[in-house]
């Protein structure tokens, strides 16, 4: 195949419900850089059923291009309509990157196609840059480093280690990436793409399986990783009603509540709220982290916040690694004292 | 019904990583358990033999040694054990793996097949789906719960803010989910009876309908460029001060950082 054939970033955007999800802008934001160094565009990859509307909010995040698939058939993810559809548009249009998120849907949908189209597939990336692959030319080959290559950088082994992964000789380079890393951009108003509506037919076999019933979890909770403060718990918070004490800082700041690993086990806080390597990845303006040792698990899903402040009565806990303020004491005593001096404050303004 | 279910021999990454000079993982240096999500897989297989009856094949590509979690499995109740091993398969990523793996499926008679939803190695969750793609198999991702219906099966898959009952007809592919049971442990009769077994051990000439250009770390699609111990960012200041001064100490960073 003709590698050179290949060109554009393309990126999944996912919806669920006819809502497109959180991780599409997120794609669009790294897709529109990625774009950007290799001087071509950005296009988005709409899979659904009456979807059609959901085209100009794509174009405000960022999207150049917008190729719909709309067919009865996708009206809910099944892995056989969407994979089908996911890729023919990639051997139809040849893009030379297609990002999908690491949700429920990617991580499904991801393997699947790459499979169909024969390419790699690297999971759950949190890095994404423009380079050359070999990083550095082997002495001699200068002329075998290949340039404009996409780096992809993920965490793996418990987030023990991290590797740089490049898909030299296959096409498209693809890559699943965990939501809440990639930055989206500040939404452009009226902003439009070129629109293109795509069919490639749908002839249910045995691989289309059966929906028969879908529950949705009652009680929608806010998410996490929406939030721009969090108030983090661990085991050091002590109970499932110390935790009212960080909820009362997290009101002051207009904040949320989440947890480590520790909490879920013990029963303190639903799951919903766990941060780390089998929670959520959170990067909030600023992250309190509240009788957390710091676990690498848990540091691999905070560790890109903006600002982190730790409170631990133990001096050497792992947490005062990566706490840009650490604060060695007893978080019984500084947590209430610290929502009383935020509410002082803003009643003071 | 027969049921595969395919395994891996993981490094317990809570001990220290190894590499080899090239970038890949050095497995031999490292502690090796069965991977939790395949146990879990395995347990499903197992009470489906004990509800439905079936033969339950336990299948893994790994070192020689990953003759250890084939025992394992045995010794839990599976019937059947398969190792592929082979030098050429070394430093496969997850496409050179699921062809690997589908090629020795071609060999065997399955009604369905489980694989865990991810190893903890290198956490991926890929290599079940592309099995099933290589495959022309259904495949239901992130299993909570499976029940056998006739010749279809019905399986509870999760997302983060819901689940699908979804029903497909065998021969399909499940990956399974941890949550899905607390796996049994080897009784000391099973482990006694496990090493009497036989492990099929099967290399490349095994494999069926798979070319040389696909296997191993020349037929991996994906290849490192850098892998090393993470580098994390830096600590920051740490005071330990009295519980007031700590509070107008934050006050004063949230502050000097217009948080407040």
């Amino acid at each position: 195949m003709g590698l050179e054939e290949y060109k554009g970033v393309y990126i999944y955007a996912q919806q669920v419900d006819n809502e497109i999800s959180s991780i599409a802008y997120e794609l669009l934001g790294k897709g529109k850089e990625l774009a950007a160094d290799l001087g071509t565009d950005v296009t988005a990859v709409l899979l659904g059923s009456n979807v059609k509307g959901l085209c100009d909010k794509l174009a405000e995040y960022g999207a150049d291009k917008v190729i719909v698939v709309d067919d009865p058939e996708l009206e809910t993810y099944r892995t056989e309509p969407y994979a089908h559809a996911l890729a023919s548009v990639i051997n139809e249009y040849k893009p030379e990157i297609m990002l999908v998120g690491a949700t429920a849907i990617g991580r499904d949908l991801g393997p699947t196609v790459s499979a169909r189209v024969a390419t790699g597939l690297t999971a759950d990336c949190t890095v994404l840059e423009i380079g050359d692959f070999p990083l550095v030319a082997v002495p001699g080959k200068e002329d075998e480093q290949k340039h404009n290559q996409l780096l992809m950088t993920r965490p793996a082994f418990g987030g023990n280690t991290i590797a740089t992964i490049a898909c030299p000789d296959n096409r498209p380079q693809m890559a699943t990436v965990r939501p809440g890393v990639m930055q989206k951009i500040d939404p452009i108003p009226g902003a439009k793409a070129e629109i293109i509506e795509y069919n490639p037919g749908f002839t249910p076999n045995n691989r289309y399986v059966e929906i028969q019933e879908i529950v949705k979890a009652v009680g929608q909770v806010e998410n996490i990783m929406d939030a721009k403060i969090l108030v983090s718990g661990g085991r050091g918070v002590g109970s499932a009603e110390n935790f009212k004490m960080l909820q009362d800082l997290a009101d002051a700041l207009g904040g949320m509540v989440s947890c480590s690993r520790a909490v879920v086990e013990n029963g303190w806080l639903a799951q919903d709220y766990q941060v780390g390597q089998t929670g959520k990845t959170v990067r909030p303006n600023v992250y309190f982290a509240i009788g957390i040792s710091g676990a690498i698990q848990h540091v691999a899903g905070m560790e890109e916040s903006d600002i982190i402040i730790a409170i631990n009565k133990d001096a050497d806990a792992p947490i005062f690694d990566v706490a840009d303020y650490g604060i060695v004491g007893d978080l019984n005593k500084i947590v209430p004292a610290l929502t009383e001096a935020i509410k002082a404050n803003a009643a003071a303004k | 019904m027969k049921i595969v279910v395919c395994i891996k021999q993981v490094p317990d990454t809570k001990g220290g990583v190894k590499f080899n000079p090239d970038g890949t993982l050095d497995r031999a240096a490292m502690l090796a358990i069965m991977n939790p999500d395949d146990k879990a897989g395995l347990e499903a297989a197992l009470r489906i033999k004990e509800q439905n009856g079936a033969e339950v094949t336990v299948l893994t590509m790994g070192l020689p040694k990953a003759d250890d979690v084939l025992r394992e499995a045995l010794a839990m109740g599976a019937d059947n054990a398969i190792l592929v091993t082979d030098r050429v398969l070394g430093g496969a990523d997850t496409w050179a793996t699921s062809t690997t793996i589908a090629g020795a499926l071609r060999n065997i008679d399955y009604d369905l097949i489980i694989t865990g939803r991810q190893a903890i190695d290198g956490d991926t969750a890929q290599v079940g789906p592309q099995i099933a793609e290589h495959l022309g198999l259904p495949v239901i991702s992130y299993a909570e719960d499976i029940k056998i219906d006739g010749d279809s099966v019905i399986v509870k898959r999760q997302y983060e803010d819901r689940y699908h009952m979804l029903k497909a007809k065998m021969p399909c592919l499940i990956t399974a989910l941890s949550e899905l049971n607390t796996p049994r442990y080897m009784t000391p009769g099973g482990i006694f009876d496990a090493y009497e077994k036989e492990v099929t051990v099967w290399g490349r000439a095994d494999l069926k309908d798979v070319d040389d250009s696909n296997l191993g770390l020349k037929g991996s699609p994906t290849k490192i460029a850098k892998a090393s111990d993470k580098v994390r960012k830096g600590a920051g200041e740490k005071v330990n001060l009295d519980p007031t001064e700590s509070v107008n100490y934050i006050m004063s960073k949230l502050t000097e950082k217009h948080v407040i």
